[in-house]
């Protein structure tokens, strides 16, 4: 079995999961769709290692594979084929996607049960798993837009599950639109590039970018800007970010697989996959190095504010993914993707933990209710801990190392990159800053009414009427609403199973990138990036540095948390008081939605409404409609008239047809 | 000497053909008619047709008038409702068709592609027009026609006697239900007495099963 | 004479019978008219007969003859059931033919 028939059946896996899933959801019983669902992304891992055993055994020259089943369409220049690329950046991606995702399966298992849709959301998921690991494997820019696509779509009906709550169907809409706006940037930016080199082979269009773009023109800058149009919206970066805190109105599950660990990560992969072009465009790096620092600061500040936890770690995941871009915008393919791939891990196990805190406090997400769970829920506490540590960036974990090699390449690039690099330690500490806020009041203090019950008579709390969290409205736990079922880590071994397991990588995940340390993940990814002209030179002295200002800012950060939220009770309080100027603008997030409200909505509602009053109602259904129909009314009006039964009448037109066919005859002769 | 019989002949079809077009009452209409077909009686011996003169005249000025004028005494004046009168309007547009046909008609008569009509004719050949003549086309060239006329003389008969019948059995039905016809009323005996003209003239009374 | 002047009558007669369907509302007087239409076109295939020699118009004509009287019958047939049903015995008031 070659690499490309691994990765093949890693398409095939999921795919078949879905099919299988869909077709029999009404005859699959209890958890069995969940268990069939994990077990085809199980079995799509298991091939994704095999890819991977099996690259490692060609010549790192030999490296870069592909494969076409079949061609889509292959006339007037157009060359699109179901080909895949199996490079070691694929495989990486595809190692990391299934394996998160089958550890996600296997949560949700007992996370959803009891919800009356549990088939079509293993359905759902499954088909989630497919789309991206297509989008990872593309090996051309077809396949990729496809892969996009269909990712935006599980997304949106992920996103939707619960479709009866009227605050997650809006929520859906708001994502999915977003990223159709982004989607018209990759595809307008694919044919750019297609234009010019004439090919949507990723691996041949590669080949030729040199010769047919000058270095920095304008040609190759504007579409490697259309292609950081869809990377952002997709990744959720400043300005089409606003989607994101929204998503969140999806089961936790959903918001750990796609909107932390995979489908955000998206707009990353894309970078680091076209870094040939963006290498021909450095000004389109530098604008995707400065949206994703700007990213890491806004969505850390706004984090500070965020009251609602699944909120916090949306922002956060929104800030982590700005150092990835910052990362492979300024060259730093293998570190970015080394922090996509711990982020993953920490992120994934904090969305994992937060659903079972969710759960202990029967639906209600908002932080101001909860406190004192430390003893009620020790292993999702335990769980907290770790992926917070990892998330902040302290040593050993796996997150110190991959943000700081980041940062590290940034500072060797030099120049103005040293303010990226500043405001990279910057947002360390923010990160630190407000990830145990959210531990520390969720945790410690005094045990809520919630946690006082488990802790007590060890009765998970359950409301007396299901309430939507945003809005606090009655719901039922019919279909369309999550089932009545709460389900907390510490009863159910398949969340321990696999939070346990993130728990691990976390920890020790790290190890294959130490900085000037360790080489594995290096040597695995410099097949995919020997053409990289960006260099980050950076001095052992500088390597030092910036450990220990890693270690410090994370540190400092956690304790700072622990001395305004925990051991001076009214200091954040008062601390709101005095800046309240900054407090409101982080709490209402930067306005951004009430910028686009008033900049995109509301002057295209206007326009619509405009056009449907002036244009459409007169034009298109005054004259076009009402006008093509008034002149058939009135010609058969005026042909009915001819049928009123008057025998003389016909008799005339009898005679005027006869007088016309002689004149016809006459005027022949 | 022709030629003065041919317009006396002429001015006379003329007149009664507006004599038939203008009159009010139907009967001096009909009495119009006959002036006119005896004026084209006489048209035609002047064109040596003298068979089909006298058949115009007993025919036509004999049979067909006749009819015409026992029918105008069975329908009677119209009743007062029905106006003699159209519109002013559509009047003249009536006249202005007839005109425009009558115009066309005398340019294709006139004009320039009747030089083959220009002139008197072919010479006479005794024996023109004579019964005889017309006897032998009518049963040796255009016997099918002669045939097919005589088929449709009959037909025209039997139909004019079904549409004019009495129908009373038909009107109104059995108790008050509309009339229907069945295949077995086609294919079956008919009760004794149904379906014949004396029924239809009202002289058996038929009790159905 | 020449020809054309009995083809000219002809054309007048029928253009005065094509009149006359149009302005009378009597059935009958309709029917006279349609005669006159008919009669028209005898004269004119008498007359062509004539022009060639040969009896084909005479018995063209005597044919027409046959069929006008065939409906003539039919349509005073048609005329008399009218009459006997009570019904107006005008051609403005039988609209049943429109579509």
């Amino acid at each position: 079995m070659s690499a490309t028939t691994a990765a093949w059946l890693v398409l095939a896996a999921p795919l078949a999961g879905t099919i299988v899933t869909g077709a029999l959801f009404r005859r699959l019983p209890g958890r069995s769709a969940g268990w069939l669902g994990t077990g085809a992304v199980a079995v799509s891992f298991v091939f994704a290692l095999i890819a991977l055993a099996k690259l490692q055994q060609s010549t790192p020259a030999h490296r870069e594979l592909t494969s076409t089943l079949w061609t889509i369409a292959g006339s007037v220049g157009v060359d699109a084929r179901a080909t895949i690329l199996v490079d070691p950046l694929s495989v990486l991606m595809i190692c990391v996607v299934s394996g998160v995702s089958m550890l996600i399966h296997l949560y949700s298992i007992s996370y959803l049960q009891g919800d009356r849709g549990y088939v079509r959301f293993f359905a759902y998921l499954n088909f989630f798993v497919f789309s991206m690991l297509l989008l990872v494997l593309a090996g051309n820019f077809v396949l990729l837009i496809v892969g996009w696509a269909f990712v935006g779509a599980a997304s949106y009906m992920l996103i939707s599950f619960w479709y009866r709550r009227t605050t997650a169907t809006a929520a859906g809409i708001k994502a999915f639109v977003i990223n159709v706006l982004g989607d018209i940037g990759l595809v307008l930016g694919s044919f750019f590039i297609f234009r010019h080199t004439q090919t949507f082979d990723l691996v041949a269009s590669f080949h030729r970018a040199p010769h047919v773009f000058a270095h920095g023109s304008g040609d190759v800058t504007a579409g490697c800007l259309l292609l950081l149009l869809g990377a952002f919206a997709k990744s959720a970066q400043i300005p089409l970010h606003t989607w994101l805190a929204d998503a969140m109105e999806g089961p936790t599950p959903v918001s750990a697989l796609i909107h932390a660990a995979t489908m955000v990560t998206a707009g990353v992969y894309l970078i680091a996959r076209m870094h040939p072009l963006f290498q021909l465009a450095p000004a389109a790096g530098d604008v995707g190095a400065i949206i994703g620092c700007l990213t890491l600061l806004i969505a850390g500040t706004i984090g500070l504010a965020a009251t609602d936890l699944k909120r916090v770690i949306a922002y956060s995941t929104m800030s982590q993914i700005g150092y990835m871009i910052m990362g492979v915008s300024v060259g730093a393919y293998t570190a970015g993707l080394f922090h996509l791939m711990t982020h993953a891990f920490f992120k994934a196990l904090l969305f994992m933990a937060a659903g079972s805190l969710i759960s202990a406090m029967g639906g209600t997400q908002s932080l101001d209710r909860m406190s004192g769970f430390r003893r009620a829920l020790p292993f999702t506490f335990g769980c907290f801990i770790v992926g917070g540590l990892a998330l902040s960036g302290v040593p050993p974990f796996s997150g110190y190392f991959s943000k700081d090699s980041i940062l590290l390449f940034v500072a060797g690039r030099g120049g103005w990159h040293w303010a990226l690099w500043g405001a990279g330690y910057a947002g360390a500490f923010l990160t630190a800053l407000y990830t145990f806020r959210m531990i520390f009041r969720a945790f410690l203090g005094e045990p809520c009414p919630e946690a006082a019950e488990l802790i007590e008579h060890g009765h998970l709390f359950h409301p007396q009427a299901p309430t939507n969290p945003a809005n606090g409205e009655i719901e039922d736990t019919d279909v369309g609403f999550p089932g009545p079922d709460h389900v907390v880590a510490e009863r159910a071994w398949p969340m321990r199973a696999a939070m346990g397991t993130l728990a691990l990588l976390a920890i020790v995940g790290g190890v294959v990138a130490i900085p000037k340390s360790t080489f594995w993940l290096d040597h695995f990814l410099a097949p995919a990036f020997a053409d990289s002209t960006l260099v980050g030179n950076a001095s052992n002295a500088m390597l030092a540095i910036g450990l220990i200002l890693g270690a410090v800012v994370s540190v400092g950060g956690i304790a700072t948390a622990y001395y305004v939220w925990v051991a001076r009770p009214g200091l954040a309080a008062s601390i709101r008081a005095r800046f309240a100027g900054p407090a409101a603008l982080f709490e209402n997030k930067w306005y951004f939605d009430e910028l686009i409200d008033a900049l995109v909505v509301r002057p295209g509602a206007w326009f619509g409404r405009f056009a449907q009053n002036s244009f459409e109602r007169v034009f298109v259904n005054g004259v076009l409609i009402g006008g093509s129909t008034g002149l058939v009314r009135a010609g058969s009006a005026l042909v009915r008239a001819t049928q009123s039964g008057i025998l003389r009448l016909y008799a005339g037109l009898m005679l005027v047809g006869i007088a016309g066919v002689a004149l016809y005859f006459l005027l022949q002769s | 000497m022709s030629t003065l019989v041919f317009f006396i002949a002429a001015i006379g079809a003329l007149t009664g053909a507006i004599g038939v077009i203008a009159l009010k009452n139907p009967y001096y209409s009909v009495l119009a008619l006959v002036g006119h077909m005896i004026s084209l009686a006489a048209l035609f011996l002047l064109l040596r047709a003298e068979f089909l003169a006298a058949a115009q005249v007993i025919i036509y000025a004999g049979a067909v008038i006749v009819l015409y004028v026992f029918v105008v005494s069975y329908v009677g004046e119209s009743a007062p409702t029905v106006g003699q009168n159209p519109g002013r309007m559509a009047a003249l547009g009536a006249f202005a068709c007839g005109a425009a046909l009558v115009v066309e008609l005398f340019i294709a008569v006139l004009g320039s592609g009747l030089q083959a009509i220009s002139h008197d004719g072919a010479p006479y050949v005794a024996g023109f027009g004579t019964p005889a003549q017309i006897g032998t086309l009518l049963l040796t060239r255009f016997l099918a026609p002669f045939e097919i006329a005589s088929y449709l003389l009959l037909v025209a008969a039997i139909g004019a006697v079904t549409l004019a019948r009495r129908r009373r059995g038909l009107e109104t039905g059995i108790e008050g239900r509309p009339p229907t016809l069945e295949l077995a009323d086609l294919l079956g005996l008919r009760p004794q007495g149904t379906g014949t003209m004396h029924e239809a003239g009202g002289a058996v009374e038929v009790v159905e099963p | 004479m020449s020809i054309a002047w009995y083809l000219a009558l002809s054309a007048l007669i029928f253009g005065l019978g094509a009149a006359g369907v149009l302005v009378r509302r009597n059935p009958i007087v309709i029917l006279l008219c349609l005669e006159l239409m008919l009669n028209a076109a005898n004269l004119a295939l008498i007359g062509f007969s004539r022009m060639w020699g040969n009896g084909d118009g005479q018995i063209f004509a005597l044919i027409v003859v046959v069929v006008a009287a065939c409906e003539v019958t039919v349509g005073l047939g048609i005329i008399v059931a009218m009459h006997r049903r009570r019904l107006p015995v005008d051609v403005d008031e039988m609209r049943e033919l429109s579509g």
